[in-house]
Parts: structure tokens; C-alpha cells; sequence
């Protein structure tokens, strides 16, 4: 081992040394960036806008993620937050990283954890999921949690983008999520916990990298979790005209 | 305006240079100027397209690359056939050429014609590093002209070739602003039926292909000789000339369909070897292909070069004119392309394919069996459409039957096919092949994956081939994209059907939904690069190192 490597390691040394008297005829081995995993990395935010619901409510919302790996492997970082800007609180703020790989043509399974970390009480959970193109181009995230309290809940974010033309885009977004236990430090009840249904109009103004929208967005709690929320003193729905930007970089 | 005199204080040197047969090239950061926008990139000799060499026949050839970059560079003299160690491709011809390093390539020229050169590093070709070669053969030429001009053809993209390839991975229709639309949907609805375009609409979405998917880099202004359409590159001539014109397309991406409206162009040569002329209205010229053609302008008037991309996204422009600033007008982009059915080949089977390459073997079940059971509803949806078209595509057997590809000359004429392309004089005695090997073209377009028999370069094996044997390669194109396949080092001849009189090229197109072979005369020790020359592609993983053994000088990998 040691004899090849040194021979190697003296032909390649003499090789650069004088190149052209060397045997000319000698077949490298090609240790280029071409031979290597391709490794690629992307920030986007999917929604980053402001929001002002039916009863004057005011939220600033992100939802961002950020990635770096190569085709067999990536690295995920996935930020949402809900701010209230009347009471300077996160109603919701929660990160996630995760590994993730392909196990079909479009679809990558994903494990890692969520820290959610709002005003009031913390939770972290261990997260598997499933995340791709479904047919007719439904953009599909689908998480299983189960948190440090034991609780297990399901997560379902689906996509459809209609394009008006190549540059005015309505996307529609839903998510939705059941827990499987009841956890009412943080407002939540056994059932269909809660979704989101969004409407926004964008335009891609440069590129794909910065395209302002409008929209409606509903969000609505059910069962338990309203009741919950309504004995805190908050709505179990609402609406909210939202203005912000789709970023891509 | 500098560049010109550069340019011009150039090709004075050029005659003193050919009989020196030593050239010197340095690899430069440069502006380059399209005339939309101005952008920093690399080129040769401080000017992106770099010079065009011009070599003889017969001679030996010193070229002396001095890299002036920060970053490890390489010229590969594409079509050349030159012994593998001067063939410019860093990882198996050469270790490259490192910052300030001056690298001093030499090897006979033993052919002649029109050929390029470019970087074969990173993305330094797509960022501007190319140029041209004109080899002056030894012999008398078969056909004859008064005069002769280098129209070489590029997409210079504001991006860089770095950025491009991480957004083309981010969000593989990054670029694609030709998707079809909610407007598209009705006006479709109303000429085939509600019901037949809400068939196709889901045939693709179950697929989750798009029609549109022709060009995955838009938003590039196409150059000729490094000059933007306002530019006008102008080459001028006297009524009654024969023009040569030497077409070579140096794109990263773009595909280009070249007509010269009022005139009609004589191929006389392809990818460098002469061919049997034939007449056209009109050609598409593969990415990394060349092609000659003669003109010959009747009458004292402006005629516009007009190089239209295969997906309609963008053109190239330039103008023959009896003096400079005459400038004939310049047609308008025609409708963009839409794939069919057709293209897409045995859809299913594809699932299969990318299955395989993406799961390593073990994947989920329920989409395959979800396509076949989408495709013939898919297939019921598209007849209408590909019937139309089934008619002409009898006239191209390189484009698959119903094929939204198939090229139309604009002025309803003759479009140039491979069908039509005869060698001059046969290269090498026509013999059985030895064996044949199978290159399925593979890719996934949401993943911006892109393989052959569903490997990525970096997994693969390197294809073995035996000195003295005479391959031949077929190609299964089952992605939606056309892919021009590149062997270095050695010819590629393509079956075009016409035996010992098939053409010689070093650059072979695939079309979606195709099947194309092409013979190898193994005639080169070494090893080899071997790819699809869309620059994207290639760095994703359609990409394959050719390594043959033995013969006269063989080392024995």
C-alpha cells in the first residue's frame, strides 16, 4: 500500500514537475468537481408578508426555508413564524431541520426535529416525513411529529400554483393538522387541530428572486383546539388580507 | 470600439502566426457587451469570442495558454482529433491549467474544415470562453467560394454559468417563462374541445412533464460573433459572390434554427467533414455543431442571418450587406414550441427508468402503475394534435413520429434533416460493427438530474472500448429534451441509412422520444471525454469518461 502510494505519489510529482518529458501516455484518474456529488444550496421565503385580519389583528408571517446538500442527500432548515405586532409576541415560531432523500422520482422522505419555541410553553418534537411533486403538480409536504410530552400530531401542506400568465401567478396553499393527543398547554385537542387555506397573487417582478403578492388567507380551528382558543379569549377563525413577498435566492 | 482594433490587429497576425504554426492565447476576465446588458465573463486574448485560429492541414500546431484567471482552466479543441493528452479536459486529459500557469499544447493537425474551442472547466465556456478554428485543408476543396466568414452563435445569459446551474436545481423551471397558462388552457379548449385539453392537461400533470419544456435556459440574448442583434454583427459581400459561411453553435443550452430569408444556403459541410450539398431554406444547428454553407446574394441588398432558438425564446442576428449599416428586416419570433406525446416516448417506461436511477432499486410502486394507467388517456387526448403533424414527420425520421419539435421552414421550403446528410467521401471503409453498446438518455427534469442508463458521471464506470474495434452506440433518448451527444477524440459516424456514405460528425443530436445510432471506428488510445454538451447537463451528470485500450501506443489503463 504504502509502496503504491509512494509510486503514485513520485510519478505525480515528477509528472508535474516536467510534464512534457514525462510518459506522455499515462491516464489520469479525473478528481475534478465533475466526478463529485453535485452540491447546491437555496434560500427561499415562500411567504414573508404582513397580515391584517377581520377583527384588526396584525401579524407578521415567514415561512422560509433554506438548503444545502447535493441529489442524494439535503440538508433542510425550516423557519415559520406568526409575530403580532399589537402585542410584540410570537403567536408561533418554529424551526425545523431535517435530513432528506429521495425514495421516488418525486418524492424525498425526511427526518429530523422541530423546536417550537412561541410565547408560552416549548415544544420539540422528532419529525418524519414525506415531501414532493404529487401528479398534476401539487406541491406536497406531509409531516408525523411526535413531541418531548409524547404527543403525536400530522402535518399536511399542499401547493397548487395556476399560472395567468408567465409572470402573474395565483397560488393556492392548505395546511392542515391533526394530533392524535390532546396537549392543552399549547391549545391543542385530540382531531383536526387547525388549517390554513391561502390564496395569493403574485407577480414575479425580478426573476424568480422577488415577486410581491396580495392575498386572502383563512385560518380556522376545530373541535377541542377552537374550544381552547375561545376560552383564552381568542377566535377560533379568521380572515386576513395579506400583502408580502415570495424570495428566492 | 477597442475590441474591434484588438480584433482587427489580430487577424493581421494571424498569416505571420500560420507559418509560424505557434499561436499564444491567454485566458482573460472580460466585459462582454451583447448590447442589452454588459457582463463580466472569459474569454481568449481579452475578448470573449476569443480569436479565430486558423491552422493548416498537415501542420503541427503550439499553443501556448496562459491562464490569467483564479481558478484552474482548459481548451479543448472540440472535433479535433489530436492525441488524448492535448485534448483539454481536466480530470482525464490533462491535470488542467492552474492560475498563472502557461500550458503548451501540441499535436499534428490531420484534418480540416470548421471546428471551436472552449473551456472544459467548470462553467468558463457558458461565462464566454470559446472561439473558433478554421483548418485550411492541403487539397483543393470541392466546392468553391469568393469569400468566407466564421458566424459563430451563442446564448450569453446575464446569469453566470455558477448561478444558472443552482437555480436550474432550486426550481427546474427557474427559466421557463413559455409554461403553459390559464389563457392557453381556453384558447386550446376552444379550437380542440373542453374535454380533449383537460385530458392533456392531465395526461402531463400525472406525468408531471410540461409541454413547454423545449428550453430550460431562456432569457438569453443570442450572439453572433459575440455581437447582440441591436450590434449587428456585418459581413460584407459584392453582388453575385459565393459566401461561405461557417455556422458554429457555441452554446451553453440553445439550439438554433438559422434561415437567411431571400437566400437559400447550400450545406457543403458538417461538424467539419464535407458533405454531399444540399440545398435549404432553412437548418437547426445543434448545440456544439457546425455547419458550412455557401450563399450567394444575386443582387447589391441587405440580408439578415436570422438564428431563431428552437423553443422561440430568443434570437441571434446578423447582417450580409454590400456596405456596412445596410440592414435588411428582421422577422419576428414564431409561436414557441410545445412537446407532444410523441416526445415523450413510452412514458411510462421512462417512470421505470428514473425510478430505478433515483431509488437505487427499492421505490415506491403506486406511481409507476399510476402512469401506465394515465398514458392512454394521455395518448387519447394528444391524437388530435400529433395527427396533424404525422404527415411531415414522415419527412424526418430524427424527430419522433407527432414530434412538437419537428422543424418547419419559415418560408414553407426545405429544412435541412440528418436524413439528408451524405459524406462527401467516406472517412473510413464501411465494415460491420464489431458490437454495439446502449446509451439510454436519462434525466429527471424536476430533480434537474441527468444521466445515462440512469448513472450520474460521478457513479459511473468509464465505458471500455477495445483500439481496432468499430462500436456502434445507440442512443434511447427517453427524456423530453434533445440532447447532442459528444464523443471526443474520435469520429462519430451517424446511420443516417446511407452505408459507407453516412456523414461524419463529432456531435450527434438526440431528439426526445428517439432512437439514434452512430459508429465508432476506434482509431484513438487513450481516454475520453463523452457527453451531452448542454452545459447544464453535462455538469448534472450526463457525462461518461471512454477509456480505449490498447493499440499502437496504448499505456494499458
Amino acid at each position: 500500500m504504502t509502496r503504491i502510494q509512494t509510486i503514485t505519489s513520485t510519478g505525480a510529482l515528477v509528472l508535474s514537475l516536467i510534464p512534457m518529458a514525462a510518459d506522455a501516455r499515462e491516464m489520469i484518474a479525473d478528481h475534478t468537481a465533475r466526478k463529485q456529488p453535485l452540491t447546491t444550496w437555496g434560500i427561499q421565503f415562500e411567504e414573508l408578508e404582513y397580515r391584517y385580519s377581520d377583527d384588526d389583528e396584525e401579524v407578521g408571517v415567514w415561512s422560509a426555508d433554506a438548503f444545502y446538500g447535493t441529489d442524494d442527500l439535503k440538508f433542510r432548515w425550516m423557519s415559520k413564524g406568526e409575530y403580532a405586532i399589537d402585542e410584540q409576541a410570537y403567536e408561533g415560531l418554529e424551526n425545523q431541520l431535517v435530513a432528506q432523500t429521495p425514495i421516488s422520482a418525486f418524492f424525498d422522505a425526511k427526518a429530523g426535529m422541530r423546536f417550537d419555541t412561541p410565547e408560552g410553553p416549548d415544544r420539540t418534537y422528532g419529525v418524519v416525513g414525506v415531501t414532493g411533486l404529487a401528479p398534476q403538480w401539487f406541491e406536497i409536504d406531509a409531516s408525523l411529529y411526535v413531541s418531548d410530552e409524547g404527543d403525536a400530531s400530522a402535518e399536511l401542506d399542499a401547493e397548487y400554483e395556476l399560472l395567468i400568465t408567465n409572470h402573474w401567478i395565483i397560488a393556492a396553499t392548505l395546511d392542515a393538522s391533526v394530533a392524535f393527543s390532546e396537549d392543552r398547554q399549547i391549545g391543542v385537542g385530540k382531531g383536526l387541530v387547525s388549517t390554513e387555506t391561502g390564496v395569493r397573487l403574485s407577480y414575479d417582478l425580478i426573476d424568480r428572486a422577488f415577486s410581491p403578492y396580495l392575498g386572502v388567507v383563512h385560518e380556522r380551528k376545530y373541535g377541542d383546539s377552537a374550544d381552547l382558543a375561545e376560552a383564552e379569549g381568542a377566535s377560533a377563525e379568521d380572515w386576513f388580507a395579506v400583502i408580502g413577498a415570495r424570495i428566492a435566492f | 470600439m477597442n475590441r474591434r482594433l484588438v480584433a482587427g490587429f489580430l487577424f493581421s497576425l494571424l498569416p505571420a502566426l500560420v507559418t509560424a504554426g505557434e499561436y499564444d492565447l491567454t485566458v482573460d476576465r472580460v466585459d462582454i457587451d451583447t448590447g442589452e446588458f454588459v457582463k463580466q465573463g472569459i474569454g481568449y486574448n481579452g475578448a470573449s469570442p476569443g480569436p479565430v485560429l486558423r491552422f493548416k492541414e498537415g501542420e503541427t500546431v503550439r499553443i501556448n495558454v496562459t491562464n490569467n484567471l483564479d481558478e484552474v482552466t482548459s481548451i479543448h479543441w472540440h472535433g479535433l482529433i489530436l492525441p488524448f493528452e492535448q485534448d483539454g479536459v481536466p480530470g482525464i486529459s490533462f491535470p488542467g491549467i492552474r492560475p498563472g500557469d502557461t500550458f503548451t499544447y501540441e499535436f499534428p493537425i490531420v484534418q480540416a474544415g470548421t471546428y471551436w474551442f472552449h473551456s472544459h472547466s467548470g462553467f468558463q465556456e457558458p461565462d464566454g470562453a470559446y472561439g473558433a478554428i478554421v483548418i485550411e485543408p492541403e487539397g483543393r476543396e470541392p466546392f468553391r467560394y469568393d469569400r468566407e466568414y466564421v458566424i459563430q452563435l451563442t446564448d450569453k445569459h446575464p446569469h453566470s454559468g455558477d448561478r444558472i446551474m443552482r437555480n436550474l436545481k432550486m426550481m427546474p423551471d427557474y427559466y421557463n417563462r413559455q409554461q403553459q397558462t390559464v389563457g392557453e388552457f381556453f384558447s386550446d379548449a376552444s379550437e380542440q374541445g373542453l374535454l380533449t385539453t383537460l385530458r392533456d392537461r392531465m395526461a402531463w400533470g400525472n406525468m408531471r412533464m410540461m409541454k413547454a419544456d423545449v428550453e430550460d435556459l431562456q432569457g438569453f440574448t443570442g450572439l453572433i460573433n459575440g455581437k447582440g442583434p441591436e450590434q449587428n454583427w456585418t459581413g460584407l459581400f459584392e453582388a453575385g459572390e459565393r459566401i461561405r459561411l461557417r455556422f458554429i453553435n457555441s452554446s451553453a443550452m440553445t439550439y438554433f434554427d438559422v434561415r437567411i430569408p431571400g437566400l437559400n444556403m447550400t450545406v457543403v459541410q458538417a461538424d467539419g467533414n464535407n458533405v454531399q450539398p444540399v440545398t435549404v431554406d432553412e437548418f437547426r444547428i445543434g448545440v456544439a455543431e457546425t455547419y458550412d454553407v455557401i450563399v450567394r446574394p444575386k443582387d447589391a441588398e441587405a440580408y439578415t442571418i436570422f438564428a431563431e432558438s428552437m423553443g422561440r425564446s430568443g434570437y441571434a442576428r446578423a447582417t450580409l450587406a454590400p456596405e456596412n449599416g445596410m440592414e435588411a428586416p428582421v422577422p419576428a419570433l414564431r409561436e414557441p414550441s410545445r412537446l407532444t406525446m410523441a416526445d415523450m416516448g413510452g412514458a411510462h417506461d421512462r417512470a421505470h427508468g428514473d425510478m430505478a436511477g433515483m431509488n437505487h432499486g427499492d421505490g415506491d410502486n403506486s406511481m409507476p402503475s399510476d402512469m401506465s394507467g394515465m398514458d392512454h388517456s394521455g395518448m387519447a387526448g394528444m391524437d388530435h394534435g400529433a395527427m396533424a403533424r404525422d404527415q411531415s414527420a414522415e419527412g424526418d425520421p430524427f424527430y419522433a413520429k407527432g414530434s412538437g419539435l419537428l422543424p418547419e421552414a419559415a418560408n414553407g421550403g426545405k429544412f435541412l434533416s440528418y436524413a439528408d446528410l451524405k459524406a462527401q467521401k467516406p472517412l473510413y471503409e464501411n465494415r460491420a460493427p464489431t458490437r454495439e453498446i446502449e446509451l439510454r438518455l436519462t434525466g429527471n427534469m424536476e430533480r434537474y438530474t441527468w444521466s445515462i442508463n440512469g448513472v450520474k458521471y460521478e457513479d459511473a464506470d468509464p465505458i471500455r472500448l477495445q483500439y481496432g474495434e468499430r462500436v456502434r452506440f445507440k442512443f434511447v433518448n427517453e427524456t423530453m429534451m434533445t440532447h447532442p451527444m459528444h464523443l471526443h477524440g474520435m469520429w462519430s459516424i451517424l446511420d443516417v441509412g446511407a452505408g459507407e456514405w453516412n456523414p461524419v460528425k463529432h456531435t450527434v443530436s438526440v431528439q426526445p422520444g428517439t432512437t439514434v445510432f452512430m459508429e465508432t471506428e476506434v482509431d484513438a488510445t487513450g481516454q475520453w471525454a463523452f457527453h451531452c454538451h448542454l452545459s447544464y447537463h453535462a455538469a448534472a451528470g450526463m457525462f461518461r469518461k471512454v477509456i480505449v485500450e490498447g493499440g499502437p501506443e496504448g499505456s494499458g489503463a
